[in-house]
């Protein structure tokens, strides 16, 4: 199980190979992206960038102990997870999960876990640039 | 002293990432009042925000020891 903050690019592949072993029998790897557009309210928006910033400390922490909390809940599974920081463009990589387990359905639910609860409590913001302004998301301008 | 860290929207509010304060012995709560009458700019972003002490999420009761790290965690965005 390994944790990453980093401030350059992603790997997949290093992901994988944190949570490859002889007992397991499946990885699931979800992978978030910057996407090109969103919705504010009812309206279209196209994103042209985001800025990832973390409270790395506290980060690395929160999403140790979600990492931890989904082996309990799933015994069998191992899970890996990098977050970006920095100024992202559309199509790099903002997160990368990737969860092993002997068999596929756990491997799943664990990946699905740890994206879910990274995504309600680790302290990491984003700023959107988009067609309509400058905004914290979650937050506003 | 407390070393308080303002992170993203909070951060743009108070125009600093940290402060060293005298909030010692109060409670979260109190400490939040506390920096909304210094900041302003941040009172009507404190109902969304969360508190963590020593890097770990606090109620608004937890009591703020002396020589920790507050910081003001505004809504999360990860992933």
């Amino acid at each position: 199980m390994s944790v990453r903050i980093l401030a350059e690019p992603l790997s997949v592949e290093r992901c994988m190979r944190d949570v490859l072993h002889g007992g397991a029998g499946a990885v699931v790897i979800m992978v978030g992206c910057v996407r090109d557009h969103t919705r504010h309210d009812d309206t279209h928006v196209e994103v042209t960038r985001l800025d990832y910033e973390a409270y790395d400390e506290m980060a690395k922490k929160v999403i140790g102990a979600i990492v931890h909390e989904a082996a309990a809940r799933f015994p069998g599974t191992t899970t890996s997870v990098e977050h970006r920081t920095g100024t992202l463009a559309v199509g790099d990589l903002a997160v990368v999960v990737a969860a092993s387990a002997p068999h596929r359905k756990d491997a799943f639910r664990a990946c699905e876990h740890v994206i879910d609860r990274l995504k309600a409590d680790a302290p990491i913001w984003k700023k959107e640039h988009g067609t309509d302004g400058v905004i914290w998301v979650g937050m506003g301008p | 002293m407390v070393r308080v860290l303002y992170f993203a929207g909070a951060r743009d509010r108070t125009g600093t990432s940290s402060e060293d304060l005298d909030l010692a012995g109060r409670s979260v709560g109190a400490a939040l009042a506390a920096l909304a009458e210094r900041h302003p700019r941040l009172r009507d972003v404190l109902p969304i925000c969360r508190v963590a002490v020593n890097q770990s999420f606090a109620s608004s009761d937890h009591v703020v020891p002396d020589g920790c790290e507050l910081a003001l965690i505004p809504p999360v965005a990860g992933g």
